[in-house]
């Protein structure tokens, strides 16, 4: 277990100086993108003058690397800045919208995470069955359709047609958790359709991957029912590339879900985001930037121990 | 090759076919399509029973089935291309980091990490601004982010292959690292790899279309089929079924891939033993 | 000047009450209706109720959103500034300047000096009555140095601002300027309280009080109880919600959860149309779409390839298929039918390939091939219009070539860069006012770079003109002089369309900008 410890504090430590190095590349390269935030709030409105004025009210006139050493001096000690735009405190506007992104992404994953091992398994299971043809069929065509089509597909059913859920979501901070859901129930319906296929698929294919190992045939030559050699032999030796997979997916229904804030109308991070990198308006961008990689290092941190854990071989090994 | 075809199941066969009839319309797309790709031939959204095209017409008044032979000629073999690359790329690296350990898995594994946590958004918009609105820029915009999650997943595979006794026997026989990573790990981590090919290879192909959001997909007036999903999305709404055909062409593609990459899992896999 | 003309003048610039101005009228001969400033007054038959709960879904909003009128520039932001705030001079539904803060206003013979007498007694939200001080604190936020306002150049034009006693303000400015009361109705000059520095709260006299305000998301506002104007701001509570997603806006307002949308998909509206539940409400406004090239870059500095190009561009077409009908085909002006000054006797410009041809065989430059450059950011459909207008041109020979850039940087990288590029301009009300933003050689946004030297003097001269027959003769030369010279191809004018429940009763409704030129919010009610 040393081992492990040893290895988290390791990968902790490189994680932050992953997130400086982010923070300086998102800065460089929001940089480099033509225009900044005074010219892109003047928009046809931008004149010399006032674009010199502007910019010399938001220090924008500083060198750039003074300007990123300030940023990151203010991060150190917790303060995210004001947003350049409308000279609100970062933190504030971030706090609501993390906890509305993680909301939905957590919804989301407490649905499609069981439900696609569930399927997976049973699609090994029963491979080359109807039903696992039907499984698979399905899941591989809804991947297909770009996931603001499965959202317009979903509302016009649901939302036009029936009249059974909201369009567009709208949370209050007084809404109970039940009528939360209930608002968030087709932004998180639709996004469970678009991750579900490829951690149902992975499942499927780590499992077949090592049912020719020995120690299936040994269980098997024991006699050992099929359903359990699958779900306690199987199953737990191809953790590793699932885990990786369902990492993967959680990141993307955090940081990647623009689209479907955008459908459904959801105040989330990624449409700040987008807000902000339109307007320039660096602290921002920066600050969500941060949150975004933050998600991705913890993540891909947590997948390598989960990964180290399910085969006690890596664990010892060196 | 053809005995092995010869013992394909159906499935795989179905999946071969819609492959080869997609790659033909790719190759053949002049001579199938009725019309030129961008000519405007009526009216907005004509219906399917119009007289003079098979599909109807698109936003513009364009011919609908032309633009969808044309979608594939123009995207297919792109996707396909990108999605092979960054699996050359992502897989090569992977075993490296697996194999070697040490130093080369920290810097490339870290080096993926920022890769992953760098936003797309940006990373599009930057590389756009400097390498300008090209298919090699487009290449490079698509591939990146998907060989970075190839190589945590090749990784996580072969790290777990790596230490099982046959790896570490071959190493004390004294063999170099590009036989281990040949003979031994490529082979035990196919049927996975597979499988994510098979998936990554649409998400590629959507993501050419949601690039066109940033003004950086394929240029106009190229047909693209994710594209003409968003040109059209709206009308799926008032139930006009337009966005549909370009939408279940992405679909057909998908599952005739993975019904071909369901065989080869099961071949790789071949020794299972049936009952289980 | 005819005694008709004079007299509307007279009214207009607030010389006259509206009465006076229906009895000397009258004396004259003329039936009122022979006046278009008088529709304005008379009252429709509807009569607006109190009360309700408005909530608008709108594109045009931003997280980034500042209520600091030196920053507004989008929908949502002027939406909120006119429900919170008045400026001096509001224009009404018929285009014509009427008095809001102002009471009442004259100008010198020359139109060089006005002055303002402000309306008595009309308090802020936070019970502050407004004064002489406010309105040259409102007005001075964007002038000066340090200011980074975008109503700074409509300003400059400004000499001295002083005020005279409490309730009357002079404005001196550096020439004459007959459509001054126009300037001040700019949605950067609302009246705020002197010495803010924070105008997140939307403090103003507005007819409603923000009472929660998330920029991007939504923002509430209540019904001053305390309201200066009779007869306006009738709901209750407005909820303005940002809904960017076209078809999300339209779901919301089919399904009953918003009661008014802007910009409705022009793809689906027709189908949107069917519910019994809803009015498409269109106006006519000033948007033009444009196609920029620039006159000193080769081979646009070529008249005859500028006019080839300009005869071969299928307008009927763009109009149905870029607009889907809502719209109206362009003349290579700025210039809208509805605006005072128009010159209907000009030839409409039509799609014709032999004179494509004609004009493209003189230029010397057959084999040309051009780039245009296109964003979804330069308007709605750029994109579209430009691979229509690629096809339309090619039967006359010219070679097109539609480059999509990125929207993101358009405004920076690729307008006023490029020298063939799709721009959008939500137009202005005056002609002046038009002209001298683009057209005029010295301006900043001259995105043709188009120096004429006649057209120049004739907006300086027509500028001062209070002779309205003169300043029509002048508006209608230099309205051929850019439309035969100038590098703007103009093919299309753009509806303002607009989706409402069918409870919304409104007069008419004013097409300068969306939404009734952004107040709807105290201009309309539920019926």
């Amino acid at each position: 277990m040393n081992k492990i410890l040893n290895m988290v504090l390791k990968r902790l430590g490189l994680g932050l100086l992953t997130l400086v190095i982010v923070s300086m590349l998102i800065f460089i390269g929001v940089e480099a993108l033509p225009g900044d935030i005074t010219e892109a709030i003047l928009g046809q409105q931008a004149t010399e003058e006032t674009v010199a004025a502007f910019r010399k009210e938001l220090n924008l006139d500083l060198p750039a690397h003074v300007r990123y050493s300030q940023w990151l001096y203010g991060i150190v000690q917790g303060d995210f800045g004001m947003s350049l735009a409308n000279k609100q405190p970062i933190g504030e506007m971030i706090g609501w919208r993390l906890s509305n992104t993680l909301f939905l992404a957590v919804t989301a994953a407490c649905i499609c995470v069981p439900l696609s091992l569930i399927l997976g398994i049973l699609s090994a299971l029963y491979r080359n069955t109807p039903f696992d043809r039907i499984v698979s069929m399905t899941s591989l065509s809804a991947i297909s359709f770009p996931e603001f089509f499965v959202a317009y597909i979903l509302i016009a059913l649901l939302s036009v047609q029936f009249n059974i859920f909201p369009s567009m979501v709208t949370l209050d901070e007084d809404m109970s958790f039940f009528q939360k859901i209930y608002e968030v129930f087709l932004p998180c319906l639709t996004l469970s359709i678009v991750v579900m296929a490829h951690m149902m698929r992975m499942t499927r294919a780590a499992i077949i991957n090592v049912l020719s190992s020995p120690y299936i045939e040994m269980a098997l030559l024991k006699g050992i029912d099929r359903r359990r050699i699958i779900v306690e032999h199987a199953f737990p030796n191809s953790l590793s590339p699932v885990i990786n997979v369902i990492v993967l997916n959680l990141a993307y229904l955090i940081v990647g879900v623009v689209v479907v804030e955008v459908v459904f109308v959801y105040p989330g991070l990624g449409q700040l985001m987008v807000d902000s990198v339109a307007k320039r308006d660096l602290p921002v961008v920066q600050s969500c930037g941060i949150i975004f990689a933050t998600t991705y290092i913890f993540l891909n941190l947590t997948a390598d121990i989960l990964s180290r854990i399910s085969n006690p071989r890596l664990l010892y090994s060196n | 090759m053809i005995k092995l075809f010869k013992r394909s199941p159906l499935s795989a066969r179905i999946g071969m076919l819609v492959i080869a009839v997609n790659l033909f319309v790719c190759i053949a797309a002049p001579l199938i399509a009725p019309y030129g790709e961008t000519e405007v031939i009526g009216e907005v959204w004509e219906s399917v029973s119009a007289p003079n095209s098979i599909l109807g017409t698109d936003h513009l008044g364009r011919d609908l089935f032309t633009r969808m032979v044309y979608g594939a000629r123009n995207t297919v073999l792109l996707a396909i291309g990108i999605t092979a690359l960054a699996f050359f790329l992502g897989i090569f690296f992977a075993f490296l980091a697996a194999v070697l350990g040490g130093w080369v898995n920290q810097l490339l594994s870290r080096s993926v990490d920022i890769l992953m946590a760098f936003p797309t958004l940006i990373f599009a918009l930057v590389v756009l601004s400097v390498l300008g609105t090209s298919v090699p820029s487009l290449v490079f915009v698509l591939m990146i982010p998907a060989a970075t999650r190839v190589y945590r997943l090749a990784r996580a595979l072969a790290m777990n292959i790596n230490v099982l006794d046959y790896v570490e026997v071959a190493r004390i026989r004294g063999e170099g690292i590009f036989w281990v990573i040949s003979r031994e790990i490529l082979p035990n981590t196919l049927s996975p790899l597979a499988a994510e090919f098979g998936l990554r290879f649409c998400f590629v192909f959507l993501f050419i279309s949601s690039l066109s959001f940033l003004g950086l997909g394929l240029q106009p007036p190229t047909a693209d089929w994710g594209g003409m999903v968003r040109e059209n999305a709206g009308a799926i709404t008032y139930g006009i079924m337009i966005p549909l055909i370009p939408a279940a062409a992405i679909a057909q593609l998908t599952v005739g891939i993975n019904l071909v990459v369901d065989w080869f899992l099961h071949e790789s896999a071949g020794r299972v033993p049936e009952e289980i | 000047m005819s005694d008709l003309k004079q007299l509307e003048f007279l009214l207009e610039s607030n010389k006259i009450s509206r009465r006076e101005f229906i009895t000397r009228v009258s004396a004259l001969g003329l039936t009122a209706v022979a006046s278009p400033f008088l529709l304005s007054g008379l009252g429709h038959a509807a009569t607006p109720q109190k009360g309700g709960r408005l909530k608008m879904g709108l594109l045009g909003g931003s997280t980034t959103d500042s209520l600091d009128p030196a920053a507004l520039t989008d929908t949502v932001q002027l939406n909120i500034n006119w429900q919170t705030r008045n400026a001096l001079v509001e224009v009404d539904a018929n285009g014509q300047p009427v008095p809001e803060l102002a009471e009442s206003w004259e100008a010198t013979p020359d139109a060089a000096q006005w002055t303002f007498n402000l309306r008595r007694g009309v308090e802020f939200h936070n019970g502050k009555t407004m004064d002489a001080e406010d309105v040259l604190f409102s007005l001075n936020h964007h002038r000066g140095e340090k200011s980074k306002s975008g109503g700074k150049t409509l300003l400059k034009q400004i000499k001295e601002i002083k005020k005279t006693d409490k309730n009357t303000v002079v404005i001196t400015l550096d020439g004459g300027n007959a459509d001054f009361p126009f300037i001040l109705s700019d949605y950067h000059f609302p009246i705020v309280p002197n010495g803010t520095t924070d105008f997140e709260d939307g403090m103003g006299t507005g007819g409603y009080i923000i009472s929660k305000n998330k920029p991007g998301v939504r923002i509430i506002t209540k019904k001053n109880p305390n309201y200066w104007k009779s007869g306006r701001a009738h709901f209750d509570e407005i909820e303005t919600l940002c809904i960017s997603d076209a078809n999300a806006r339209s779901t919301a307002l089919a399904t009953g959860k918003v009661d008014v949308i802007n910009r409705c998909d022009l793809k689906t509206v027709h189908l949107l149309e069917k519910s019994p539940k809803i009015q498409i409400i269109r106006t006519t406004g000033t948007m033009h779409y444009t196609f920029a090239m620039m006159t000193d870059v080769a081979p646009f500095n070529n008249r005859d390839f500028r006019l080839a190009l300009k005869y071969a561009i299928d307008r009927e077409e763009m109009v149905k298929k870029v607009l889907s009908g809502y719209g109206a085909v362009g003349n290579d002006h700025p210039i809208t039918p509805s605006m005072q000054f128009f010159d209907k006797s000009q030839h409409q410009r039509a799609y014709d390939i032999d004179k494509a041809k004609f004009h493209l065989e003189k230029s010397g430059l057959k084999n040309e091939s051009v780039k245009l450059h296109v964003a979804e950011a330069a308007f709605n459909g750029a994109v579209d219009a430009g691979i229509l207008y690629k096809e339309q041109a090619k039967k006359a020979g010219i070679n097109i070539d539609v480059v999509r850039e990125p929207d993101d940087g358009y405004w920076k990288a690729v307008w006023m860069k490029k020298p063939f590029c799709a721009v959008y301009w939500s137009g202005r009300p005056t002609v002046d006012w038009m002209y001298s933003l683009t057209y005029e050689s010295t301006t900043k946004w001259n995105d043709t770079h188009w120096k004429n030297n006649r057209f120049d003097t004739l907006l300086l001269e027509a500028r001062s003109e209070l002779d309205t027959a003169k300043r029509a003769a002048m508006y209608a030369e230099m309205q051929r002089l850019v439309s035969d010279d100038c590098g703007q191809i103009i093919p299309m004018f753009a509806d303002h369309v607009m989706g409402a429940s069918k409870k919304i009763a409104f007069d008419k409704v004013s097409g300068v900008r969306e939404l009734d030129d952004a107040r709807n919010a105290e201009r309309w009610w539920f019926s």
